[in-house]
């Protein structure tokens, strides 16, 4: 069971919390003019990295707010934790995955 | 009396303390300290079950976790434990143990024809034979489980109670050996928080064995309670004893489960303790310091009851004060078991011969034995054992000097006792199940820790030091390390204990032992026994094409079970290495998987039984609706009244009687479950409008309106009414299962995609009690309940709202409906719910006021055509399909609005909602009935939908359904079959979705 330190609440057990997918993802505004592929691409695929992956959690059963995580997905070792609307902090990518 | 076969003297038993216990129905005794194993080894009981798959007699293998063949069901009718190891398992007075996996008895046994005809049972027999054809796998299935059963399921439910527990700590050191003993003192002391584990009930490990070891100059026991005494003295650490550690998982959270009253008669167990507690520990840092398991020979016949392995022989002497046998052969292929020889020898036990596969015998204790006088067989091995129950006698040959082969002839010896010992395997379990790597260690032969992938270290057998000393040091090193790393900052540092560091070295790596015949060709050189797995299954596998040891496991099924291979994963890799004739670490390890050994379901579930699998949650007025003798049905967590049976009547007459007074007169039903959710700041108006399809900028204060909500994806995720209580305050009502999703939803949109917006959501769905009263008298009847509300037709409307009093208490009326009758939903404060049912009651009898259920509810709102998300939709559905088109906004955008418009959407053999009308008006389609256009004679028939609501209809007096079929609103009157599994066939026509009061007048009256 994952440990994620929320950035509002501290760190707490992964059963608190619920995941998002993938970060980063914004909700096109002009979806009128996209195609259909395009638009589907963004509501149903997401990119399955192996490695250091931005996703978004939510703490359900505590602050219920959103934010977002670096995981590795082969360690699923958590790199860095931050907020919602944010940019990703630099990570040091030397680690060998 | 004592048991003959027990020590007068010496152990860890009490023997001024005998227990009486039952094995097999027949009744021994034992003292206070034994376990079930020893107690039977001290009356001479070495037959204890049957193998899995052979049925060949079993006897008592090991004296510890690692026990493969002693697995015993305990206990009776309810309270009862299958699997268990008679090696752990703490004798009590009282105890009920029988065998498992023997028919009639353990002693006569009806499936030991499969040993004869073991030939035809290869390795993936039951894949080969039994996979064809598919159909009577189940039967199969149940034969071969019978066959091969592992103990039985209790008979009730289980009456003992089990707990849970969350734990935090510095340092979690996994057992209580020297090395784990060493890690918790030198990290206790430095002041970390330390937890230690130990699945014995007694801390110690192997010096419980070995009673003649020094530790700083004095015996080892001593200091072990100087130990003991001293982690019980420090407040920061917590000793946990029979407690074993199962799993190791992400982010250094350790499973352990706690033994708490297992050892206790049952008359003496405290009421206030569980049975057992799950701790659910997060450590900073872990110390593994598991030990290692002594791993057996692979030789011709190595199965019978009487062959154990060395270092069990020395426990049971050492320990428990038993004579495992009378006259014993060790067979060896390294220096440490001599130690087992001597020890027997000490204690009585007649040692016939040391047979060492070494060709020259070696080591000090080797030595030792030499001046003792024993006879020691070197260059030799055992060909053959003979003894049905138990050993009798081995066939002692000289080997070729390559170890490939024995000669034909040698000596036979007879005796009651084979002590083997093939070298040591340390316990890697838990590090392997941190992901950490395991490699291959040349001088010891055996997968040793390698790179921690988490915050832990191992120590001492568990990291291939075998001596003690180096346990010791090790163990002392790794508790500073750990409570340094996890940020405590030492007080003191001390240094290890020191003891002789000996290991168990010079040894001979002969991974199968030859035998007096070929390889499968009588004889079997059982390398599981759990599995009833020999080297020629293994060999088969391999000459079958198998080469991942993955497969070679899965396919011979070596090393699964409960034990998961701790005898015999690395014999099994070796011999496979061997095959192939390339070094061992090429085969590679197989992952070892949580548990360690097996845990209770009952820990798992813990408190969560009963009541309190899940929360029930009742409405402010439930109470009433149990006295009105309700039936309930669960909506979610919610217990909502499902109808209102009277006298006699059963859940048809009271359904059709509910529905009639709501179309007649007048109805009422508790509608507080529906989700509830108070949206309020300056965008509350564009968020709606964003997340209904259809439009919301324009609703008036004091106005309801009926909304749908997409997914991304444009399928229909939920509906209902949402009413403009200010210019920045709605109220959002849910369906009731669909309260929590929905406000997640919502969350979820607000805080990533529009930040910008000014929304405040609460969920309000408790804070407010919903009476609903429906029917032509309700109006009637409001008016007598409130003075401050206009009710008129005009000043009131269909679709708004009016702030009030109702029967004295402040409330908020909804003109809206969901049964196609004129009705209102009163929404009051909680805490008032009970007090307004009662007034709407005691004043609604003069109109004969029904009080319904969801089922009455159903019904009604199906005569109108009416959804109910989750039911007549299911994921794949968007309005489009419904037939609601008008409520999809053209001119703004919404969650899932550009899905609508992807080509698949435009396809004309979509589902589609539609009615359906039988043809027999009487008979009432099943929910989830197939259609279909055309009945064939075989079962495939096409099929065009399905029935999602069927009820029969009081007030159309015939059964209505609803259905979702392909381009079902061009099929109009068309006719279609659903063909029953009894065989026959309903025959209806596809109609339009509402039955009842098409123009609505009722609604609006």
């Amino acid at each position: 069971m994952l440990e994620i330190n929320c950035p509002y609440c501290g760190p707490r057990f992964e059963t608190e919390f619920s995941y998002g997918g993938e970060a980063h993802i914004e909700r096109p505004k002009d979806s009128e003019n996209l195609t259909d592929e395009e638009w589907g691409n963004y509501v149903f695929m997401n990119s399955n990295t192996k490695g250091v992956f931005l996703e978004r959690w939510v703490h359900t059963s505590g602050c219920r707010r959103w934010f977002n995580v670096a995981r590795d997905t082969v360690t699923y070792e958590v790199l860095a934790v931050y907020e919602t609307g944010s940019k990703p902090p630099k990570l040091d990518l030397r680690k060998d995955v | 009396m004592p048991a003959r076969f027990r020590l007068t003297e010496g152990g860890r038993i009490d023997r001024s303390k005998p227990l009486s216990f039952t094995f097999n129905g027949k009744r021994y005794q034992g003292f206070q300290g034994d376990t079930l194993a020893s107690a039977l080894l001290a009356n001479g009981v070495h037959l204890v079950g049957r193998s899995f798959k052979y049925h060949r007699p079993r006897g008592i293998m090991s004296a510890g976790a690692e026990e493969a063949n002693a697995l015993i069901q305990v206990g009776e009718g309810a309270r009862t434990d299958p699997n268990l190891r008679a090696t752990q398992i703490e004798l009590v007075d009282g105890l009920v143990a029988t065998s498992q996996n023997c028919w009639p008895s353990v002693e006569f046994d009806v499936s030991i024809v499969n040993n004869l005809a073991s030939r035809l049972i290869p390795s993936g027999f039951y894949y080969k034979t039994f996979m064809w054809p598919a159909s009577l796998w189940m039967t199969y299935e149940k034969v071969i489980r019978n066959a091969a059963g592992l103990g039985k399921a209790p008979e009730g439910p289980d009456p003992d109670k089990y707990d849970k527990t969350f734990a935090h700590c510095d340092v979690l050191v996994v057992g209580g050996g020297p090395a784990g003993l060493a890690a918790a003192l030198s990290a206790g002391r430095s002041g970390a928080r330390v937890i230690l584990s130990e699945q014995d009930a007694q801390l110690g490990g192997g010096l419980l064995s070995e009673p003649d070891q020094q530790i700083e100059g004095q015996p080892a026991l001593e200091w072990l309670e100087a130990a003991h005494g001293e982690l019980e003295s420090l407040e920061n650490v917590r000793v946990l004893t029979r407690t074993q550690t199962y799993g190791y998982f992400d982010h250094n959270f350790i499973g352990l489960m706690e033994n708490l009253t297992d050892h206790l008669p049952q008359s003496a167990k405290p009421n206030n303790l569980p049975r057992h507690r799950l701790w659910k520990l997060r450590a900073k840092q872990v110390v593994i310091a598991s030990g290692a398991i002594e791993r057996p020979l692979v030789f011709s016949d190595n199965d019978r009851p009487g062959i154990m392995l060395a270092s069990a022989c020395r426990t049971y002497v050492n320990r428990y004060g038993v004579k495992p046998g009378g006259k014993a052969v060790v067979f060896t292929n390294n220096d440490g078991a001599y130690a087992a020889a001597l020890d027997m020898h000490r204690a009585g036990i007649h040692i016939a011969a040391i047979v060492d596969l070494r060709a020259y015998a070696e080591g000090p204790l080797t030595e030792q034995a030499r001046d003792a006088g024993l006879r020691i067989l070197d260059g030799h091995a055992i060909t053959a054992t003979a003894g049905d129950k138990r050993v009798k006698a081995v066939q002692v040959t000289r080997l070729s000097d390559d170890g490939e082969s024995a000669k034909a002839v040698g000596e036979h010896i007879e005796c009651d006792l084979v002590a083997v010992s093939g070298g040591w395997n340390p316990t890697v379990h838990l590090h392997s199940q941190s992901r950490g790597k395991i490699v291959f260690d040349e001088t010891y032969a055996c997968f040793v820790p390698g790179d921690s992938a988490q915050a832990s270290t191992t120590a001492g057998a568990c990291n291939g030091s075998f001596g003690l000393g180096a346990c010791l040091s090790e163990g002392h090193d790794a508790g500073l390390t750990a409570a340094k790393a996890a940020g405590v900052k030492s007080r003191k540092k001390g240094s290890a204990p020191q003891a002789e560091n000996r290991d168990f070295l010079p040894a001979r790596w002969l991974w199968l032992v030859p035998g007096d015949k070929p390889l499968g060709h009588g004889g079997k050189h059982f390398v599981d026994v759990q599995n009833d797995v020999t080297a020629a299954d293994l060999h088969l596998a391999l000459r079958e094409g198998y080469r991942s040891i993955e497969h070679v496991k899965r396919y011979t099924t070596t090393g699964m079970g409960t034990d998961q291979g701790k005898t015999s994963n690395v014999n099994a890799i070796a011999i496979v290495s061997q095959y192939f004739g390339c070094p061992i670490p090429e085969v590679g390890v197989t992952t070892f998987r949580p548990p360690y050994t097996p845990v209770t379901f009952g820990v798992f579930a813990g408190r969560d039984t009963g009541d309190l699998l899940d929360p029930a949650r009742k409405t402010p007025m439930h109470a009433l609706h149990e006295q009105a003798g309700a039936a309930f049905e669960d909506v979610g967590q919610w217990k909502r009244p499902w109808y209102f049976p009277h006298e006699g009547e059963d859940m048809h007459a009271a359904v059709k009687r509910e529905v009639k007074a709501c179309r007649e007169s007048l109805g009422v039903m508790d509608a507080s479950t529906l989700g509830k959710i108070d949206i309020q700041g300056k965008d509350a108006a564009e968020f709606l409008n964003r997340v209904y399809t259809n439009a919301w900028l324009k609703l008036k204060v004091g106005a309801c309106r009926y909304g749908l909500m997409l997914g991304e994806n444009g399928m229909v995720m939920d509906d209902g009414v949402t009413s403009r209580l200010g210019e920045n305050h709605f109220l959002m009502t849910t369906t009731s299962g669909n309260a929590a999703p929905v406000l997640a939803h919502l969350e979820e949109f607000l805080q990533t995609e529009w930040p910008e917006l000014e929304v405040y959501l609460t969920s309000v769905t408790e804070q407010f009690a919903t009476v609903s009263i429906a029917g032509p008298n309700a109006r009637k009847l409001l008016n007598e309940l409130t003075d401050d509300i206009d009710l008129g037709a005009e000043a009131f409307p269909f679709m708004t709202w009016r702030n009030g009093t109702v029967a004295g208490i402040p409330a908020r009326v909804f003109r809206i409906s969901f049964t196609g009758d004129l009705s209102y939903e009163i929404n009051v404060p909680a805490s008032y719910g009970a007090a307004l049912w009662q007034a709407v009651m005691t004043t609604g009898e003069k109109y004969a006021i029904t009080p319904y259920g969801t089922e009455a509810m159903h019904v009604l709102r199906a005569e109108k055509g009416f959804i109910i998300v989750g039911q007549d939709t299911d994921g794949s559905v968007t309005p489009f399909d419904l037939g609601m088109d008008w409520i999809v906004s053209k001119t703004k955008d919404f969650i899932g609005r550009r899905s609508l418009y992807r080509a698949d959407m435009d396809k004309p053999d979509r589902k589609q909602l539609v009615g359906l009308l039988t043809d027999q008006p009487e008979t009432v389609l099943p929910e989830g009935a197939q259609l279909v256009e055309k009945i064939e004679s075989g079962p495939t028939m096409a099929m065009v939908g399905h029935v999602t609501s069927s009820y029969h209809s009081p007030n159309c007096e015939r059964s209505i359904a609803m259905a979702l079929i392909k381009g079902g609103r061009a099929r109009m009157g068309q006719k279609l079959y659903a063909p029953q599994a009894d065989g026959k066939v309903i025959t209806c026509s596809v109609s339009d979705v509402v039955f009842y009061d098409k123009e609505g007048e009722r609604t609006r009256g």
